[in-house]
């Protein structure tokens, strides 16, 4: 079972509920693919050890052998390799490492070299059983995916899995929660919420993964995310209240199921929800939320 | 000369917009835009009136004639990506539109093809004119539509004889980041005083320090864990960035968000001095030379 918890923005307690849903659930394995601002751990405190660099192929260039002919630069359509009157220029956090320069240079001019974004980690909670990984894009990096991609290897299909997906709709949290069998879209009762919910929706419809919400710092008098939800359908499988009490724990990076026993019940009781609802979709082999 | 102010906040939720929206409010004369392009909100308070629609292409991406092909593989086996799945069709949220499989089939049957991945938008709204945009659910190259959105402000501030353009930047430290900051004057973080707040401040000042860009640092919320706040206060001490504010948790933000207002409009309150007083530093630091500022780095 693999479980996304995701947002359309950040902020709204994404990472909160992956953190004390993975705790109330026990034995589970804790992604962190936030890469650009891993904060799980913040709650966790383990002492990680690398598993592995993250690196993508970038093409250097034997200038013995290159002709200047250019086709380098002319293929690559992420400008990553401009060709000048002496030599040619690699410009490393361009590339996507396609490897399409080496393939067409004529001259065989073209090798690739590793260059490192990232680093994979991994960390056990003893208390609980969970084991936790995550990813981090190095400072000034643009590209999360590679690192995402090489996270979700560590994923064991036997077990049960809780995603800390990044904030946003774009290609990071698609290369997330994509693979996932539910997803949990966090959002907070104001009309930022609400509209940000909207378009997360419609990104998981896409991707054809099913999906609950869980209004976070509910009690603000707005009432706005509740009535998309009824009248879409969607499932709203928690309401966290703002509390001061979570939001000091927060601050602290206490994880609050450790100081609140009753939520542990209540994410126990949201773990077998999902759960249901995902096997009830396998027999009518439909999704949830997905219907319009 | 046209200044660049950028605000972000290393992560959602800290008050950005609640920032933003306010300065947008009480700046003279100012292009205001919103690269926050994955999750856009500023139009929310601005309601925007739209006199101008750009379509915004990212890459290409690949197709396959099932006709053409003759069922090589080579084009699998070329793409870094994994994006051709079986029966040779293209994951077109996997595909980072190369080229390589069109360039290595032997039967020609992949061709690129452009694909609209968003919009983005000039509208006039009661604090001036604003640039928005809205990608497409699950679009790549938001670095990309951020600068399209700016370098339409740009043209619509010159054009305008405005001298002054706000930026609302999208969060994290991504692709999208770097291209919100790249040339701005100045950055201001907005972030709020929480062990993962430090955190992803200090993440985005790195950034910003890569790119050479002066900082300024504003505290939001910061009531819920004032030990904290003096924590953020230190680091920025530590590293000559001026913190020019420091806010309580109010809910007046939310109220005026649901009324649709930014909060110096909706409330003559503390918070609302509250943000007069940063907007006042900001325009102070703006009108120093980047120059000296950079000297701080
Ligand atoms: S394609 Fe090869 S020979 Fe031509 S410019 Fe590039 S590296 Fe040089
Ligand atoms: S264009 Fe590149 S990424 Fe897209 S399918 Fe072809 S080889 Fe793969």
């Amino acid at each position: 079972m693999k479980i996304a918890i995701a947002s359309g923005k950040g902020g709204t307690g994404k990472t909160t509920v992956a953190v004390n849903f993975a705790l109330a659930i026990g034995n589970t394995q804790l992604f962190d693919c936030d890469v650009e601002e891993p904060n799980c751990n913040l709650f966790l405190g383990l002492d990680l050890d690398k598993q592995e660099d993250v690196s993508i192929a970038i093409p250097e260039i034997d200038s013995e052998k290159c002709s200047l002919c250019g086709s380098c630069a002319e293929f690559c359509c992420y400008n990553a390799i401009a060709k000048l009157p002496q030599r040619v220029m690699i410009f490393p956090k361009l590339c996507h490492g396609c490897g399409g320069c080496q393939i067409v240079c004529p001259e065989n001019a073209i090798s690739e070299i590793k260059r490192p974004i990232g680093i994979i980690e991994k960390g056990v909670h003893a208390g609980s059983g969970i084991s936790f990984f995550q990813g981090t894009l190095g400072i000034g990096e643009p590209m999360a995916t590679p690192v995402i991609r090489r996270l979700q290897a560590h994923i064991d299909e036997k077990a049960v899995v809780v995603v800390d997906s990044p904030p946003g709709t774009a290609c990071p949290v698609i290369a997330t929660v994509g693979e996932m069998d539910y997803c949990v879209l966090v959002t907070e009762p104001t009309p930022f919420g609400l509209n940000d919910l909207v378009l997360a929706v419609e990104v998981v419809r896409q991707l054809k993964v099913p999906f609950g919400v869980i209004i976070n710092r509910h009690g603000s008098g707005y009432n706005g995310v509740e009535k998309y939800c009824y009248s879409e359908n969607i499932p709203i499988l928690m309401k966290i209240p703002y509390d001061r009490k979570i939001a000091v724990l927060y601050s602290q990076g206490i994880p609050f199921v450790q100081r609140m026993p009753q939520w542990k019940e209540n994410f126990r009781a949201m773990y077998h929800e999902i759960c249901s609802i995902s096997s009830e979709n396998t027999l009518q082999d439909s999704y949830s939320g997905v219907r319009n | 000369m046209v200044k660049q102010l950028t605000v972000i906040s290393g992560k959602g939720g800290t008050g950005k917009t609640t920032f933003t929206s306010s300065f947008a409010a009480l700046a003279e004369n100012a292009v205001i835009a919103d690269c926050d392009v994955d999750a856009a909100d500023m139009h929310l308070i601005l309601q925007p009136e739209i006199f101008e629609i750009h379509d915004f292409y990212g890459l290409d991406v690949a197709t396959i004639d099932k006709e053409l092909c003759t069922d090589c593989g080579i084009c699998v086996s070329s793409c870094r990506f994994a994006a051709i799945g079986s029966g040779k069709v293209v994951d077109v949220y996997k595909c980072e539109g190369c080229g390589v499989c069109e360039y290595v089939c032997p039967a020609n049957a992949v061709s690129m093809i452009a694909k609209k991945a968003g919009e983005y938008y000039c509208s006039n709204t009661r604090f001036g004119p604003l640039v928005h945009a809205k990608l497409g659910a699950g679009e790549e190259a938001s670095g990309k539509l951020v600068s399209d959105v700016r370098r339409r402000a740009s043209e619509l501030a010159e054009q305008s004889g405005k001298d002054l353009i706000i930026i609302d930047g999208p969060p994290g430290t991504g692709c999208a980041v770097i291209a919100a900051i790249t040339g701005a004057d100045m950055v201001l973080v907005v972030t709020e005083p929480t062990k993962s707040g430090i955190h992803d401040l200090e993440r985005v000042v790195q950034v910003a320090r890569h790119f050479r860009i002066p900082v300024a640092v504003c505290i939001n919320k910061r009531d819920i864990n004032d030990r904290l706040s003096v924590s953020i206060g230190e680091y920025c001490k530590i590293n000559y960035i001026p913190v020019i504010g420091m806010l309580p948790y109010d809910n007046i933000v939310i109220e005026a968000m649901v009324e649709g207002r930014s909060v110096v409009e909706y409330s003559g309150g503390k918070f609302s001095e509250g943000i007069r007083s940063v907007w006042g530093k900001l325009e102070n630091l703006l009108v120093q030379e980047k120059e000296g500022l950079v000297e701080l780095l």
